[in-house]
């Protein structure tokens, strides 16, 4: 009858699990007909063994942590693999001791309280069992002390949690020193503890404490565990369960949508909220601190997000990048924008009444160029792009010269994902219809949409600094060296968003000195000068804009060099020295 | 009448007390920047669905000023949201934050085009 303890830790691991199974099921079922067939084909494949070392490797080694910082890493690794290890070993502790395989959890669980008895090998697996026990409450410890000083972590803002997650975490706070406490009362009576148990023991027995004292500290170890349990699906700590879930159906090829669906939501859920996100935003500068990823993730879960904080982002993806859950930071935050936006979304019905340009010569030309909005702005980018153009004899066909519609990539950065399909369709028939096999991009913003959202097919899409790499490659235009030295600013849809940073950099090397910065390619700075961002003011810009040209001109280059016609333009205004555009570049540096 | 190739407008008079400040009032409110527009057309003169159509957004930003709504549906929604009037702007307004907030608005108050 003394055993009713386990009641709170029983009735918690019910209701979690319970919870669990119920939300999982829902959400697997609510997925895409094609996403289930994925998942289903994918069980008991290679996919599942990779998928299982990398819920070893995440979940609970946490190696992403561990490469950001290593106290950090420790601390989530000691709680998370510690914590499993102490499970997994008690429950063997108990197999050595009954010889049976399968009993109730809490046997295992609190076998310390159950178990006094000797039996063989009790002394190694008691001594094994306080090894990891320790590991775990070093974890404790430096959880505790993370709160006085982060910046020890390489956290220099933590999350602002709510008071449900504060609860939580209290509890998961308590939960093994009150173990250590509540094995340490039994080992005082009947010394069937380990190195740690044992002297803890002793002490005890030194005060001389009760039997009562001891139940007392059993039930608050097994109600500390209920708590932790009930409030665990409705804190940040459901990302323990759910990133397991993420990882195993991303292993089978789920990708996100556009529109937010149940995979977008077992992203949210799969946020630990560990608030690595925060650090990297360059919103700080101006102070914004409620805009972040992780916040905009907790509003998605409790449904209070405003629009506000939704369009306030600049997408520059570093967050993404800096992830260690790996969850698609910024696509979730556009399904979200098109949610938002969903009501009024233009049709676009002129385009249909558009003259059609008759091209000049019947020709068909190689490569097609779209110069793009932004390109049309600063008409120097321009200019080069056709002057090399010319100078390599290609046979282009300028695809937007006097009347070209956007590319609908700022539609979609704004949500407006039905109206930017109007113009993707329109600009697409024309691509298709030039019979070219490149399409020359000068703007990585476009660059972005027509290699994401084009389906273009056979057509190689080129940004200008890899096709103009190509084109010094094939020797049709070569390039002389001067002795400037020249920084490079990777543009974010260009770098993050595409995985393009070596040919930039190869082509700068060969016309000039090309110095590496602090933060460069996958953490490099947005200029500020984003389409992702509706609600920034100038000011607020502008701010964010001087402390990445810090950065950028801390080694006094001879010029600023960038890949973006709205980076230069961003750039060209707070500063002295030459900004300019890789195509500028090139351009200036062909040899006659 | 005689063609001079040129006309004249109507005359016609704006009773400030009686405009329909609903839509101008929720731009104001979100986007605040809005305010220091002073007309100068430079949006209008970069802009891509100008280009294009005859969009005139500049226009716009008068008629919604005076709470003439009956045409602003149709016209808003020749704006591609290229971003190219927010590098124009000489005053730094979020230009197409102030684009999604007419079209938000007009949902919001359900207003329609009149023919």
């Amino acid at each position: 009858m003394e055993n009713y303890f386990v009641l709170p830790f029983t009735v918690g691991t019910v209701i979690l699990f319970s919870i669990l199974l119920v939300k999982y099921a829902l959400w697997i079922s609510k997925l895409s007909k094609i996403d289930k067939l994925r998942i289903v084909q994918s069980i008991f494949s290679r996919r599942t063994l990779s998928a299982i070392k990398e819920c070893f490797m995440e979940c609970l080694i946490h190696r992403r942590i561990f490469k950001r910082n290593i106290l950090l890493g420790y601390m989530h690794m000691s709680l998370a693999f510690g914590w499993f290890l102490l499970i997994v070993v008690g429950h063997i502790e108990w197999v050595v001791y009954s010889g049976t395989f399968v009993t109730y959890p809490w046997n295992s669980i609190f076998f310390q309280y159950f178990v006094h008895e000797s039996f063989p090998g009790e002394k190694i697996m008691a001594n094994i069992m306080d090894f990891l026990l320790l590991f775990v409450l070093s974890g404790v410890l430096l959880a505790y002390f993370k709160r006085i000083n982060s910046r020890m972590y390489g956290i220099k803002k933590t999350t602002k949690l709510k008071p449900r997650d504060r609860m939580t975490m209290c509890a998961l706070w308590l939960i093994f020193p009150l173990r250590l406490l509540a094995e340490g009362a039994t080992a005082s009576f009947y010394h069937n503890g380990g190195f740690l148990t044992n002297s803890v023991g002793r002490f005890f027995e030194w005060i001389q404490i009760s039997h009562t004292t001891e139940e007392i500290l059993w039930w608050s170890y097994s109600i500390s565990l209920g708590v932790f349990f009930v409030g665990l699906p409705w804190s940040r700590y459901m990302h323990i369960f759910t990133e397991v879930l993420l990882i195993g159906i991303r292993s089978t090829g789920v990708k996100l949508k556009k529109e937010f669906n149940s995979y977008s939501r077992i992203q949210v859920y799969s946020c630990s909220r560990c608030g690595i996100c925060i650090d990297v935003c360059q919103m700080h500068i101006s102070n914004i601190s409620n805009n972040q990823s992780v916040y905009i993730l907790k509003n998605i879960r409790d449904q209070n997000l405003t629009d506000r904080k939704l369009f306030n982002c600049l997408l520059c993806g570093r967050c993404e990048q800096a992830c260690p859950v790996n969850i698609n930071l910024n696509d979730l935050r556009i399904s979200q924008r098109i949610r938002a936006t969903k009501e009024y979304n233009s049709d676009y019905a002129f385009l249909k009444t558009l003259p059609v340009e008759q091209p000049v010569e019947d020709k068909t030309p190689e490569v097609i160029y779209f110069a793009g909005c932004m390109t049309h702005m600063t008409p120097g980018i321009k200019k080069s792009v056709l002057k090399v153009l010319e100078k390599a004899n290609v046979n282009y066909q300028f695809m937007d010269k006097d009347k070209g519609a956007c590319c609908g990539r700022p539609l979609m950065l704004a949500g407006q994902y039905e109206a930017a399909k109007k113009l993707i369709a329109h600009n697409r028939e024309k691509i298709l219809e030039s019979g070219a096999s490149t399409l020359l991009v000068s703007c990585p913003i476009c660059y972005k949409v027509f290699k994401d959202d084009y389906e273009l097919g056979q057509i190689s899409i080129k940004h200008h600094s890899e096709y103009f790499l190509e084109l010094v490659e094939q020797g049709k235009i070569t390039l002389k060296k001067s002795d400037k030295s020249i920084v490079y600013h990777d543009p974010c849809e260009l770098g993050r968003g595409c995985g393009v940073y070596e040919p930039p950099r190869n082509l700068l090397k060969m016309t000039g000195n090309l110095q590496s910065i602090q933060q460069e390619k996958v953490n490099s700075l947005c200029c500020s000068g984003s389409l992702g961002d509706l609600c920034l003011s100038m000011s607020d810009r502008n701010t964010i804009k001087a402390e990445t040209l810090k950065v950028l001109l801390n080694q006094n280059p001879d010029m600023l060099a960038t890949a973006c016609p709205l980076c230069k333009k961003t750039f060209v205004k707070g500063v002295d020295i030459q900004v300019k555009d890789i195509a500028e570049i090139v351009a200036e540096s062909m040899e006659n | 009448m005689r063609n001079f190739g040129f006309a004249t407008t109507k005359s016609r008079t704006v009773d400030y007390s009686k405009i329909d400040t609903r839509l101008i009032g929720y731009i104001l409110e979100n986007e605040p920047t809005f305010n220091a527009c002073l007309s100068c057309g430079s949006c209008t003169a970069i802009c891509s669905a100008g280009n294009l159509t005859n969009f005139n957004i500049r226009k716009l930003s008068l008629l919604i000023r005076l709470g003439e709504l009956e045409k602003i549906h149709t016209e808003i929604d020749k704006c591609m949201l290229c971003g190219k009037c927010l590098l124009e702007c000489p005053r730094g307004i979020n230009t197409r934050n102030v684009i999604m907030l007419i079209k938000k608005g007009l949902t919001i108050f359900d207003i329609k085009d009149q023919e």
